[in-house]
């Protein structure tokens, strides 16, 4: 059995690493994912209650914690339920079996006799006196998890599937609830002056013009290239920070091009090419069409700048991050900082919306290299506003070439998607990649560029293969190894601009067969799951009568089944575009299997949605010679409230069906959704992402 | 200098200089930890805090403009004891994914209940446009609103 065991049980098999029962009869459940506002953990506890037969206020969960949690990688990928609530489920159900079995032989009674009431132990209808805090001993939790209980069947499930409110948001909506409000003894608060990029030196720093701006006293630590301003007085050390870059002078930093703002520029790059899959050669006939799609590099732009504690007391490290993994970035951390790891931990603390790898680890890096500086202190580093935007790793812009034969009926005799975009991961676990490691003395070799492996869904290829019955498919994917911006994991990676290219191109394919662009989908696929979801908002958005093209009007849909493993979801809109698009409506169904909790797998849905549509209409990093000039909101900006639409979203109920990752699922069907919708409102099709008031009027010209 | 505030219907001094932004006041001197720092540019949101019952971004307001006014922010309208309606209706509805930007939704939509007891969507659109939510919780925003005014309009306290 034990080879079928999640990851995560089989890097962490002793039971007390996961469970413990406290004396004020509570149940503290450990986790290695953590809390990014997604709400699983929360879910993580719905599941340990069924599981253990205790009610869900009983449970307190600790998350991301190197000491005293479980070490469970990165939350990443949609993967906390599939992966983490597999591993609770097992954890707890192994627990239950082992107690009650013990409590059997006890009595001399079957184990079948005996059941859990909010913990306490009952034979029958009546009490046996025991429960988990005065039965459940040492011997139980210090040996390893096995794997081999039974779970309880989903029929039996009470706080699983239900809407529970998240733990987290109390605190949230009255206070201080984020590791911007933590405060240590002893605390200072630093900023930084960053390195303009790789490989630049700092030639010279005017430390006077810098304190004179300040205006009070304040400590400048410089190791290498790294500057930080440290101080008692938070608005002292911002305005050192805010002065610094004019009294810098760096020598070797980048200049950078206009041009390498937009995906095409990535075409042709050095690059590391694979064919990724391909189940026969392409058609030779002469009716062939193709179409290249793009997006820009676009950024996670989070609420609350990156944020991060750090102190050394006693040789000892201690950080406190909003990171996705407290076990990579105390690894990190200790080949930057030549320590052990032992030395060093790592805690979870709640930072501001995380959509995949953004400057939350880069800052805990800052804060641990001042910290060593200034022992026996708590440093708080803040990044500023222009600094998350110009130094967070952004999502990779792409470009993605479709290019199909057609039968004589029109439908794709093979298929062929060219996807040239830079890496999707450069999370940290070995050091490398990281702001501050590159402005030390020592700083790493440059990073030898990979993307995400396939069997985890892949990274510039997620979502490229079609899930139609086509004959032959082939995906080509360049990685190219000279991207003039950091890049790494930003929500969906790839499938974004990969379902943008395979749905809008379905809708092209549709229009030039003559046939409904729902019709054309339906008649090439047979996954019955993925049907049932395109039909449900089909039904729903009026599909039938959505009316003619060009209009001004549109109403557009598609599907994905995140990395092709994870929830379906079909996405519907009603668009109108006069200079600009507009989303009207949208209609989302997905299907997730067994949803732990249908409240919170709704808010993600609609969330992807409503940054999707901010991503296809809106979002792009702009450069020019200097570097990023998307330094604020007003040029970068996100959708507003005034532009949010009506969002209808159901969920398939399927308990019986294993859960699967649903929290990115809907943002690859929402751009393409929108690109549909777009064509179908102007009767002329935009290709390249975001859709701006300049691309309409280019459309408009051409039509 | 010494600075005299009524700050949450109490009445504060704080030394500072006059020219320090509301926010670090508030954050750090007097640890009201609910208002938050977002961009320092009057573009998101995340700091807003009431000055005399109106919004205002601390992160640009100086300290000295502010002298002798009342301020009011998130901690001062309720806590998870006893929350405001608003806290009550944004909980009820799980209004928020990463929860960065509520605390500043919130005293915007305080001002705009304190002034306008039954806002109809547009209006509540129009009050909250100058705050930005990544995380796209909006649609679930937009209700809790919505239900905070009618538990206030049913007499709930505020």
């Amino acid at each position: 059995m034990s080879d079928t065991l999640p990851a995560s049980i089989q890097n962490n098999r002793r039971m007390d690493k996961w469970i413990r029962f406290n004396p004020d009869r509570t149940v503290r459940l450990a986790v290695g994912k953590v809390e990014l506002g997604q709400g699983n953990v929360t879910a993580l506890a719905q599941i340990a209650a069924d599981e253990l037969d205790v009610s869900l206020d009983r449970i307190s969960v600790l998350s991301g914690d190197t000491e005293n949690a479980p070490d469970e990688g990165q939350t990443t990928s949609s993967q906390s339920i599939e992966v983490s609530g597999r591993s609770v489920r097992l954890v707890s159900a192994e627990l239950r079996a082992r107690v009650l079995d013990r409590l059997a032989r006890r009595l001399n009674c079957s184990p079948a006799e005996l059941s859990v009431q909010d913990g306490e132990f009952r034979r029958g209808d009546a009490p046996t006196g025991h429960d988990y805090w005065n039965f459940a001993n040492a011997e139980d939790f210090a040996s390893d998890i096995e794997g081999n209980a039974q779970p309880k069947p989903p029929s039996a499930y009470r706080v699983v599937g239900q809407p529970v409110p998240r733990r987290d948001l109390p605190v949230k909506v009255t206070g201080a609830g984020f590791i911007h409000d933590m405060v240590r003894p002893d605390m200072l608060h630093a900023r930084i002056l960053r390195q303009p990029g790789r490989g630049a030196r700092l030639v010279s720093l005017n430390e006077g013009a810098i304190r004179r701006a300040a205006g009070e006293d304040i400590r400048i630590v410089r190791v290498g290239s790294f500057v930080a301003f440290v101080g008692t007085d938070e608005y002292v050390v911002q305005r050192a920070a805010a002065a610094a870059p004019d009294h810098a002078k760096w020598e070797n930093a980048r200049t950078f091009t206009p041009d390498m703002q937009e995906a095409a520029w990535l075409v042709g790059q050095p690059s590391s090419d694979r064919i990724l899959y391909a189940d026969g050669e392409p058609a030779s006939t002469a009716n062939v069409v193709q179409a290249r799609y793009s997006r820009g590099y676009v950024a996670h732009a989070a609420m609350g700048p990156s944020c991060a504690l750090a102190e050394f007391r006693n040789g000892h490290l201690s950080v406190w991050s909003h990171t996705q993994g407290v076990y990579p970035l105390r690894a990190s951390l200790a080949i930057v900082l030549g320590v052990k790891q032992d030395d060093i931990t790592v805690r979870h603390a709640h930072g501001a919306g995380c959509y995949g790898h953004n400057g939350a680890d880069d800052v805990a890096v800052d804060a641990a290299v001042i910290a060593r500086e200034i022992p026996d202190h708590c440093i708080r580093v803040q990044w500023r506003r222009e600094e998350e935007f110009a130094y967070e790793p952004y999502g990779t812009a792409m470009s993605v070439g479709v290019r199909v034969a057609l039968d004589g009926a029109g439908k794709p005799l093979d298929w062929t998607c060219d996807i040239w975009a830079a890496t999707h991961t450069q999370r940290p676990s070995s050091g490398g990649n990281m702001l501050t490691h590159e402005a030390l003395p020592t700083p790493p070799p440059e990073p030898r560029y990979s993307d995400p492996p396939e069997a985890g869904g892949g990274g510039g290829t997620r979502n490229a293969l079609p899930l139609y019955d086509f004959p032959t498919k082939r995906i080509i994917h360049h990685l190219v190894l000279t991207p003039p911006l950091r890049t790494s994991a930003l929500r969906g990676l790839g499938a974004l601009p990969n379902v943008f290219a395979l749905e809008c191109f379905m809708d092209e394919l549709a229009e030039r067969a003559g046939v409904d662009p729902l019709q054309y989908r339906l008649s090439l696929l047979s996954d019955p799951r993925a049907r049932h979801v395109l039909q449900n908002v089909a039904d729903r958005c009026g599909w039938a009568s959505r009316g003619s093209a060009g209009t001004g009007r549109g109403v557009g849909l598609g599907w994905a089944r995140y990395k092709n493993k994870a929830a379906y979801a079909a996405v519907a809109v009603e668009v109108e575009v006069e200079q600009e698009v507009r989303v009207k409506r949208a209609w989302c169904c997905a299907d997730a299997g067994l949803v732990i909790n249908p409240d919170g797998a709704k808010n993600q849905l609609d969330g992807g949605i409503v940054q999707a549509i901010s991503m296809t209409l809106k979002e792009q990093v702009k450069v020019d010679q200097t570097g990023v000039t998307s330094l604020d909101w007003d040029s970068y900006p996100i959708l507003k409230f005034s532009e949010v639409p009506e969002i209808s979203t159901e969920l398939v109920h399927a308990p019986d069906l294993p859960t699967l990752g649903m929290g990115e699922c809907t943002f690859g069907p929402t751009a393409a959704a929108i690109g549909n919708a777009v064509a179908h409102a102007l009767g002329e099709r935009i290709r390249d992402m975001p859709l701006t008031r300049a691309r309409i009027s280019e459309a408009l010209l051409r039509g | 200098m010494s600075i005299e505030l009524t700050i949450n219907d109490q009445p504060v001094s704080v030394t500072a200089a006059e020219t320090t932004p509301l926010l670090f006041v508030l954050r750090n001197e007097l640890d009201l930890k609910g208002i938050r720092y977002g961009c320092g540019l009057e573009q998101c949101g995340s700091c807003i805090v009431l000055v005399d019952g109106e919004p205002v971004y601390a992160c640009s307001r100086e300290l000295g403009t502010v002298a002798g006014h009342r301020i009011t922010t998130i901690e001062g309208i309720g806590s998870t004891a006893n929350p405001h309606p608003l806290q009550t209706a944004f909980l009820d509805e799980q209004a928020g994914q990463c929860g960065y930007c509520l605390s500043g939704i919130i005293m915007s939509a305080k001002a705009l209940l304190d002034r306008n007891p039954s806002p109809n969507r547009a209006q509540i659109i129009q009050a909250l446009d100058k705050h930005l939510c990544r995380c796209g919780a909006q649609p679930r925003i937009l209700r809790a609103v919505e239900k905070a005014a009618a538990m206030l309009r049913k007499g709930a306290p505020r």
